[in-house]
């Protein structure tokens, strides 16, 4: 599946919940099958930190796919990096940093790439990217 | 008469919405709203006097001047400052503080010693370690205690005469103990300290009177007490505002200047280099004025029983913690949920449309001190109400059921 596909997938699961209240439980729900990071990985370097909530985010390579694997000390947190690894989980390097990601807004999940998020989605998408491009110039060398 | 009906009206932005429920402002430590009187003052000096002070001889930068001056001296009058000259406007809090620790720096020789305390604010940390790093002096903490008030027998124990300057913030802004300023000056003083207190905590709901109180500097931001941002004031005593040199150079601080040798202008102005924020100034004026016509004493009142019922309605749900619990204390409110992140709460309590504040709260020490990565925040101010309390408990109550 296309890292587009997955999107509308998504906005078409979202568009299930006619309020925020539904949308919000749902995100806690696709939190819970978040794959978890690793307790012995939780090191500095996999950290995305933050005043508000703490997030470890860890990938590594499977052939020329991308493998993702997070944890965060907060639930809503939880459930936003989930969705994120949704869109990104085995795909490669370069579709991930070629990637738009447009269906946060149609989600009702705007006010997460709000600046006062500091450890909200920009970051992560930020963090999950630094990776697709480590990983790309190592497929390249 | 404290009517709060009347008082609401005044503040525009409490009838708006937010996510579509009616706005419920529980973030007033971070910043209080402002009254439309404020707003008409911001108004009426863009559109009839705005002009550059203390030097034009032309009607608008007399006009100007002279409310400027005369805001300068609704702060005297209103922190119960001996003299107008020892009013510095600045830009706020941090800038204030920063005048005082860029002072110091020529004060200080090694193995002298600065006491802060363990609640302060990250902005009254880093400049005292930056005066530390610069003069090789040694900054010593004040421990809190499980209630979050300070432990006076350390305080009293740091003291020594190596102690050149104590820093303490009137009122914490995570946990809202009242710290005991006026012992903890007397002290400093029996060892030849000053000291130097952050009241930005504290304008909002306590009118000081600084002589009686004898603290050597006082510092404040105008946004905290219903005036706007990017203004502040430091208070300091004459006679170490004369001590300390200058902080910034520029316009408005000279009184000759050649290329030789400048000599500086007399207080205040030899503070307030360049050109001030003007407006800023009046409308704090105007903000004082506004507060004093309802009355801290009324202020006092109401968020006693704001401060009361919250805490009462919240430590009815099951599992909530409140973090400080000193019996001084003003209206905040800073809690955790067992199990559950603050940030989880905050962002559930903002579709609510109520504003709360979550995280450190900029004091990372405190949540060191109970291990903990956060709270979630209620600041009261005057004008919030007991039904606004009702909207919180019960918006904290669906939060805990959505998240546990």
């Amino acid at each position: 599946m296309t890292i587009k596909a997955i999107q509308e997938e998504l906005i078409e699961e979202f568009a299930m919940f006619d309020d925020w209240m539904q949308r919000y439980e749902y995100m806690i729900d696709l939190g819970k099958s978040l794959p978890l990071i690793d307790e012995e990985n939780k090191t500095e370097e996999r950290v995305i930190k933050g005043c508000q909530s703490k997030v470890w985010l860890d990938a590594e390579l499977k052939g020329d796919k991308m493998v993702f694997s997070a944890d965060s000390d907060a639930i809503i947190t939880k459930g936003i990096i989930a969705i994120l690894i949704r869109t990104y989980n085995n795909q490669t390097p370069t579709d991930i940093l070629n990637a738009k990601l447009d269906f946060i807004d149609e989600i009702g999940l705007k006010e997460h790439l709000s600046a006062t998020r500091a450890n909200g989605l920009t970051s992560m998408i930020k963090k999950l990217k630094l990776y697709a491009t480590a990983y790309q110039a190592k497929l390249n060398s | 008469m404290f009517d709060l009906t009347t008082i609401r009206k005044d503040f525009p932005i409490l009838s708006r919405k937010v996510n579509g429920k009616p706005l419920v402002y529980l973030d007033n430590a971070a910043t209080s709203q402002k009254p439309q009187q404020v707003i008409d003052c911001i108004v009426d000096y863009y559109s009839n006097y705005n002009a550059n002070i203390h030097r034009g001889v032309h009607a608008l930068s007399q006009e100007a001047t002279d409310k400027y001056e005369a805001a300068r001296k609704k702060i005297q009058q209103h922190f119960g400052i001996a003299k107008a000259q020892e009013v510095i406007i600045t830009s706020g809090t941090t800038h204030s503080i920063n005048i005082v620790a860029n002072g110091f720096s020529s004060l200080l020789t090694p193995g002298d010693e600065i006491i802060v305390s363990q609640l302060e604010h990250h902005s009254n940390i880093v400049p005292w370690q930056m005066l530390c790093k610069r003069t090789g002096a040694v900054l010593k903490v004040i421990p809190m205690n499980q209630a979050g008030g300070l432990e006076m027998d350390a305080y009293q124990s740091l003291l020594s005469s190596k102690t050149k300057l104590v820093f303490v913030n009137h009122i914490s802004n995570t946990l809202g103990t009242i710290n005991p300023i006026a012992f903890m000056t007397e002290k400093a003083h029996e060892v030849g300290a000053a000291i130097l207190i952050d009241g930005a905590q504290s304008c909002s709901h306590i009118k000081p009177d600084l002589v009686a109180l004898d603290c050597d500097f006082y510092v404040t931001s105008a946004h905290k007490m219903c005036g706007p941002t990017g203004v502040g004031m430091l208070y300091g005593k004459e006679a170490w505002l004369e001590k300390l040199p200058p902080y910034q150079g520029g316009g408005e601080m000279i009184d000759q200047v050649t290329f030789e040798q400048t000599t500086y202008a007399g207080l205040p102005h030899k503070f307030e280099a360049g050109t001030p924020n003007v407006c800023g100034g009046i409308a704090f004026g105007a903000a004082i004025d506004y507060l004093n016509s309802i009355g801290f004493d009324s202020i006092a009142a109401h968020e006693a029983e704001l401060l009361s019922y919250a805490t009462e309605k919240l430590l009815a749900i099951e599992g909530l913690k409140i973090y400080g619990t000193s019996k001084e204390k003003t209206s905040v409110i800073s809690f955790n949920i067992n199990g559950i992140h603050a940030y989880d709460i905050g962002t559930i309590v903002d579709k609510l449309g109520i504003a709360v504040r979550t995280g450190q709260h900029c004091t990372q020490p405190i949540m060191d001190y109970f291990n903990i990565s956060g709270t979630v925040r209620a600041s009261f101010a005057f004008y919030n109400s007991l039904e606004e309390i009702d909207v919180l408990a019960a918006a904290v109550e669906r939060a805990k059921m959505m998240l546990s």
